[in-house]
């Protein structure tokens, strides 16, 4: 569509606006917008900011697609305004609305804290008996590239809510985990440092739980980092099923690693220094 | 029973539905080509193939295996649609348990009248 396009042309904007204090309903704005290549979606909005409407509401942190604060909806798809270049999916007209399945704040301000609240709920963190060793580290815990390899993709969640504003599920159920917190508790129970594989089993073996998801795979579809949450949750499924079988086997955690137990040293490259003095 | 159990078993049950579905059509539909399960001729609901297929005790078990399975994957099903309409926990325990109860006295029902065709003196 780039290639199409003039240098410069103009884009309509259809904005949702909304404000909780003075409307009673969502409403349409529309703006014109002077539109050259490499400008991406929030940059189209601070244009409308500065130059159109001041009162125009919306979020945004790092503008490269990293802290996943600017999620809206851009022509009907979930995703990421500073991730998205105008002139790629328009050359005619642009239709912005806030995430679905979460309250508006103001215009395109979706209420995150249900996302938050359910990613804290799973404990997003590497949960381990040995409580001494995590309170007053020796070591760094042992884990090979394979090991890593099993969740790495599931590190780069942004935590931008995408995935829950695209999911059906999630439309119906506002109860239901959802796909950022489940993927969040199948990245850390696949960690081969963490013992919280029973703890979360009973946060996620509930009604609105890890067996709710559909499989719509919309989550994946969306999620701008790559990230596969159904993937995530057909896996987790499959550990409970097993560990309800029998079935299922249990590692032990990751052992903490003492200075250079188990480390080969290649020549010529230095390893950098451990993070915990031993 | 947690979650995982009521799925577990719900996917179980459909599995031995997909192979008694699978038999039921090659009983009733696919005879003319096979032939089996039907010794009076190829018309399945033929008095004499019904009699034979109640008497034969693997029907019986066939049967009664079907009639659990029938049931539990469909009100499981049923209950997961129910639950998403954002039932409080109370009644979704209520509805658990009233489900429970009927597909239990459902399975009885059906059974009695599996067995008792089996033991009907014709």
């Amino acid at each position: 569509m780039e290639k199409d396009t003039p240098p410069k042309c103009n884009i309509i904007f259809y904005i949702r606006r909304f404000d909780p204090e003075h409307d009673e309903a969502p409403w349409v704005q529309q703006f014109t917008v002077q539109v050259e290549r490499g400008m991406t979606i929030l940059d189209g909005l601070h244009q409308i900011k500065e130059t159109q409407d001041s009162s125009l509401a919306w979020r945004f942190s790092c503008r490269m697609g990293v802290c996943g604060s600017c999620a809206m909806l851009i022509n009907g798809k979930p995703t990421l305004a500073c991730n998205t270049q105008i002139l790629e999916v328009t050359n005619q007209t642009i239709t912005l609305a806030p995430l679905p399945n979460f309250a508006i704040i103001k215009d395109l301000v979706p209420d995150l804290e249900p996302l938050f609240e359910k990613h804290r709920y799973i404990h997003p963190y590497i949960k381990r008996k040995d409580l001494e060793e995590m309170a007053n580290p020796t070591g760094e815990y042992f884990q090979t590239p394979q090991e890593l390899e099993k969740y790495l993709q599931f590190t780069y969640c942004i935590k931008c809510g995408a995935c829950i504003a695209a999911c059906p599920t999630m439309a119906t159920d506002r109860d239901y985990l959802g796909p950022t917190a489940l993927a969040q508790a199948y990245r850390y129970n696949t960690d081969s440092r963490d013992d919280g594989f029973k703890a979360r089993k009973d946060m996620v073996d509930v009604s609105h739980g890890v067996f709710n998801c559909h499989y719509a795979g919309e989550c994946s579809r969306v999620c701008p980092k790559g990230v596969d949450p159904a993937r995530a949750i057909q896996l987790m499924k499959r550990n409970l099923v097993l560990d309800y079988l029998k079935l299922k086997r249990h590692k032990k955690p990751a052992h903490a690693l003492k200075s250079s137990e188990r480390v080969e040293q290649k020549p010529k490259v230095s390893a950098p220094p451990f993070t915990v003095k031993s | 029973m947690r979650e995982t159990a009521y799925w577990t078993w719900f996917i179980i049950a459909g599995i031995v539905l997909f192979c008694l579905v699978g038999l039921h059509m090659m009983i009733m539909h696919l005879d003319g080509l096979l032939g089996i399960f039907n010794p009076a001729g190829t018309v399945s609901l033929a008095w004499k193939n019904v009699l034979f297929r109640n008497k034969s005790l693997f029907f019986t078990i066939t049967y009664i295996i079907m009639l659990a399975a029938a049931l539990y994957h469909g009100f499981y099903g049923f209950r997961t649609i129910l639950f998403e309409l954002g039932l409080r926990k109370a009644t979704q325990r209520f509805i658990t348990v009233f489900f429970w109860i009927v597909g239990i006295g459902l399975f009885v029902f059906g059974a009695y009248a599996a067995l008792a065709a089996k033991a009907m003196k014709i």
